[in-house]
């Protein structure tokens, strides 16, 4: 069924499936974790009940997108060792720690604090279960420093050296290789992009109940508040985006000629490619719409500036331009509609017209997935812009593989893309039906929450099974 | 060939805590999962779910962290071992992915709860088969070129892994009865009992099976164990598993809530002592050493300063989870 050749290919196609499908749940997760705290915040400052029905409607969606992410995460921690046992040898010196590092001070902590999160509200007390729900956010964001400075040190490796054994190890401390060149444009680019993904959402499911009923108090939080948070912070990613762009122009600059599709040099002043139809194999891209000098504008803040394109790259050592430039301008794109959708908002709220203008919120309903989009659409550009290397420029990928059979590759690759489909397809359905729902007052909480039997839950509520549930305690 | 050093020593140490915390804290959750069909549907099932639904998370990251500190600690071990145990590996992680979206989705969709506690069994039961088997395939060595591993990508199936695989599901399933025992009670506990008495011979069963077999699998397991004077050590190993197997069948007919459980951990203990006096100072048997495998001292080092840092605050507030989560549970959520 496969071949021998194959093995790399499909090493490649497995790792990018589990982990673009991993990355969909943490970029909601990490946003969705901040909005509980904010929302239980303000429940605990104001009183308001509104805001405790909201926490407990996020929640439950909470809960089902934080269990498909810890048990797509688990699998991540593995791939590297099963697909790319070669790269694992060679560069776990320097990536190992700083992963262990994100198991000892995220991973734990935030599976320690899920529980009572989920199902402590009534055994701890109002002010404990803000701090596990803070635990939890903030563990989340620990998450993502961590595993991006493993990435952008596979991006731009600073700090290392090699030992007789061909390994990358640490050549003088720790911090020259977390805070390599690329990590905190890389890390503050993510993690905008997890707060606006997750706004998104917030937003899409408050004009779905608002197109409903524009009176529906709770879904006027929701939308409000995401519109805030899509307004306020497109620009600011749009702005970081530009910042990392030319941090990848400064260390990857096959990366960026790929994402602008330029293949030729150009000395005096490049052209925006806004469109065309790149070609590998030539080397040259058809039918593109141009914007003359732009490009030189953009990188490098000069109408007249020179720009090397590929034909300055070895051509081994040339990222695909077919996926990257698509994939840049799948993310870019984006980006602008969010910027629009952001001004939109703006522009009704000064009308006092937020919940009145059903082509906003239809709009907002469209919207409600290009997060996702926009951030895999990210991913591949700054992972396929990456190749051929795994550790950039010193490692290639051709050499990172585990000695496997392609049929074993090819099997487990089938096994995971099935399951996946299924289980999280499944599990999406869930949340979809969750959010179709509108928040209603005396929000219920998750389904599953455990009841003791004896010492803690007041008697009485078992007896009569409801009783006294709505009412929160601490 | 160097000897280990300190800081290796540490690290193996630290790596073996972590894989046992994981046998401990996963390895009831598995186990109810594993006999979640003999429970009655409805009540019993529910109570039995909801005994763990607020900590299996937290049990599964020590998994993550014996991968992960694998990885960062013993880097060539860990990229042999994971490319040796392939097949069985990608089958435990697509078996955990079913056992643990079940937890929520089991509550969402009502009329998909049958398909769903049968996807909870499945992936527990394949979960645990998966890590036996592994144990087995490890135990009876791996073929190893230069710094990789040379082996076909079935060759961890043997009659061996596949006996310390039944091994590990028999006593990851002994665990679930125990801590159903301690957690519940009327009929669902009952009923734990019952199955407690199944289960505990078959496990012991299968330590005697495995703990006899493995001397005869080569890579001198046989001189680790019986060449003098290691013998006057080793010898207390069978001789404590017998006092706790009495120990075991005292606190059943007792009827102690805790003691049970307790005690099959210890059996567990022991047993990973055994492992490791069996293994030692290989990571791969006969190929790889602790040694060999270490990351520099700069890497062991600047990990060592997080996990001892660490490994404390995360036990205490692990520990003030299920304090929070103590006593009986019952089967009603609040609906």
């Amino acid at each position: 069924m496969f071949h021998d050749a194959d093995a790399l290919l499909l090493a490649r196609l497995q790792f990018g499936f589990t982990v673009s499908f991993h990355f969909i749940f943490p970029a909601f997760s990490i946003g969705l974790a901040s909005y509980l705290a904010v929302l239980e915040g303000l429940w605990l400052k104001t009183g308001k009940a509104h805001y405790l029905d909201l926490y407990k409607y996020w929640l439950k969606i909470f809960a089902v997108v934080f269990a498909m992410g810890v048990v797509s995460g688990i699998v991540m921690s593995y791939q590297f060792g099963t697909n790319w046992a070669v790269f694992s040898d060679r560069a776990g010196p320097v990536i190992g720690p700083l992963m262990a590092y994100e198991v000892l001070t995220a991973f734990f902590l935030e599976a320690g604090f899920l529980g009572v999160m989920l199902f402590g509200m009534k055994k701890v007390g109002r002010n404990l279960h803000f701090f596990a729900t803070l635990m939890v956010a903030i563990g989340t964001f620990i998450s993502a420093f961590w595993i991006l400075s493993v990435n952008s040190w596979m991006q731009t490796p600073t700090g290392h050296e090699l030992n007789a054994d061909g390994q990358f190890v640490p050549a003088a401390g720790w911090l020259p290789i977390i805070f390599n060149p690329s990590f905190p444009y890389r890390l503050v680019h993510t993690v905008i992009a997890a707060y606006l993904t997750t706004s998104l959402v917030v937003g899409a499911a408050g004009a779905w109940h608002l197109l409903r009923d524009a009176k529906q108090e709770h879904a006027r939080t929701m939308f409000s508040m995401a519109m805030w948070m899509a307004a306020l912070v497109a620009p600011v990613q749009v702005f970081v985006g530009d910042l990392h762009g030319l941090n990848t122009l400064e260390h990857q600059p096959a990366k960026v000629m790929a994402m602008e599709g330029h293949f030729q040099s150009h000395a005096e002043g490049a052209p925006l490619v806004l469109f065309g139809i790149p070609d590998d194999e030539t080397q040259t891209m058809a039918h593109s719409i141009e914007v003359p000098r732009l490009s030189s504008l953009i990188l490098k803040h000069d109408l007249d500036a020179p720009l090397a394109g590929l034909d300055t790259i070895a051509p081994e050592n040339r990222p695909p331009v077919e996926v990257v430039f698509w994939s840049f301008r799948v993310m870019v794109g984006l980006g602008f509609l969010m910027l629009a959708l952001g001004a939109w908002s703006l522009l009704a709220r000064a009308r006092g017209k937020l919940y009145d203008w059903n082509s906003l919120k239809r709009f907002a309903v469209l919207m409600g997935p290009a997060g996702f989009i926009a951030v895999i659409a990210g991913w591949i550009t700054t992972e396929v812009g990456r190749q051929p290397f795994t550790v950039y420029g010193l490692m290639r990928t051709a050499e990172s593989a585990s000695p496997l059979a392609a049929p074993a590759v090819g099997a487990s690759l089938v096994a995971f893309v099935v399951v996946y489909f299924a289980v999280f397809g499944m599990g999406s359905w869930y949340l979809l039906k969750l959010m179709s729902r509108a928040p209603q007052p005396q929000e219920p909480e998750p389904d599953n929450t455990p009841a003791h039997a004896a010492g803690i839950t007041p008697a009485p509520a078992l007896a009569t099974g409801a009783a006294g549930r709505e009412t929160p305690h601490g | 060939m160097a000897d280990t050093t300190l800081l290796t020593l540490v690290w193996a140490a630290l790596l073996a805590f972590a894989v046992f915390m994981y046998v401990v804290m996963d390895g009831f959750d598995l186990g109810i999962g594993i006999l979640f069909p003999v429970f009655g549907v409805g009540k019993e099932r529910d109570t039995a779910m909801n005994s763990i639904a607020p900590v299996w998370d937290g049990n599964e990251t020590w998994l993550v962290l014996g991968g992960g500190g694998l990885l960062a600690a013993f880097p060539l071990a860990y990229a042999v071992i994971m490319s040796a145990l392939y097949a069985p590996l990608v089958a435990m992680l697509l078996a955990l992915v079913f056992r643990g979206v079940a937890f929520e989705f089991r509550w969402r969709d009502p009329g998909h709860r049958a398909f769903w506690d049968y996807a909870f069994t499945g992936g527990s039961f394949v979960a645990a088969f998966m890590q036996g088997i592994m144990l087995g395939a490890l135990l009876q060595g791996v073929q190893v070129e230069g710094r990789a591993y040379a082996g076909g990508w079935w060759d961890w199936l043997t009659p061996f892994s596949l006996l310390t695989g039944a091994g590990v599901v028999a006593g990851y399933s002994l665990l679930g009865a125990c801590w159903l025992n301690w957690k519940t009670e009327g009929e669902t506990q009952a009923h734990a009992r019952r199955l407690m008495r199944i289960l505990a011979p078959l496990t012991l069963a299968a330590i005697l099976a495995v703990s006899l077999a493995t001397p005869f699998l080569g890579n001198q397991y046989f001189e680790r164990w019986f060449s003098m004077p290691r013998v006057l050590f080793t010898a207390q190993v069978p001789l404590v598993i017998a006092i706790l197997t009495w120990r075991f069948i005292r606190s059943l007919r007792r009827n102690y809530e805790l003691a049970p459980f307790v005690l099959t951990l210890a059996v567990f203990g022991l047993s990973y002592v055994g492992l490791g006096i069996s293994m030692f100072p290989y990571l791969v048997p006969n190929s790889i050493t602790l040694q060999m495998a270490a990351a520099p001292p700069s890497s062991q080092a600047f990990m060592l300063v997080g996990a001892a840092l660490l490994i404390p605050v995360i036990l205490a507030y692990t520990a003030w989870s299920y304090w929070v989560f103590r006593g009986k549970v019952a089967h009603e959520g609040y609906h």
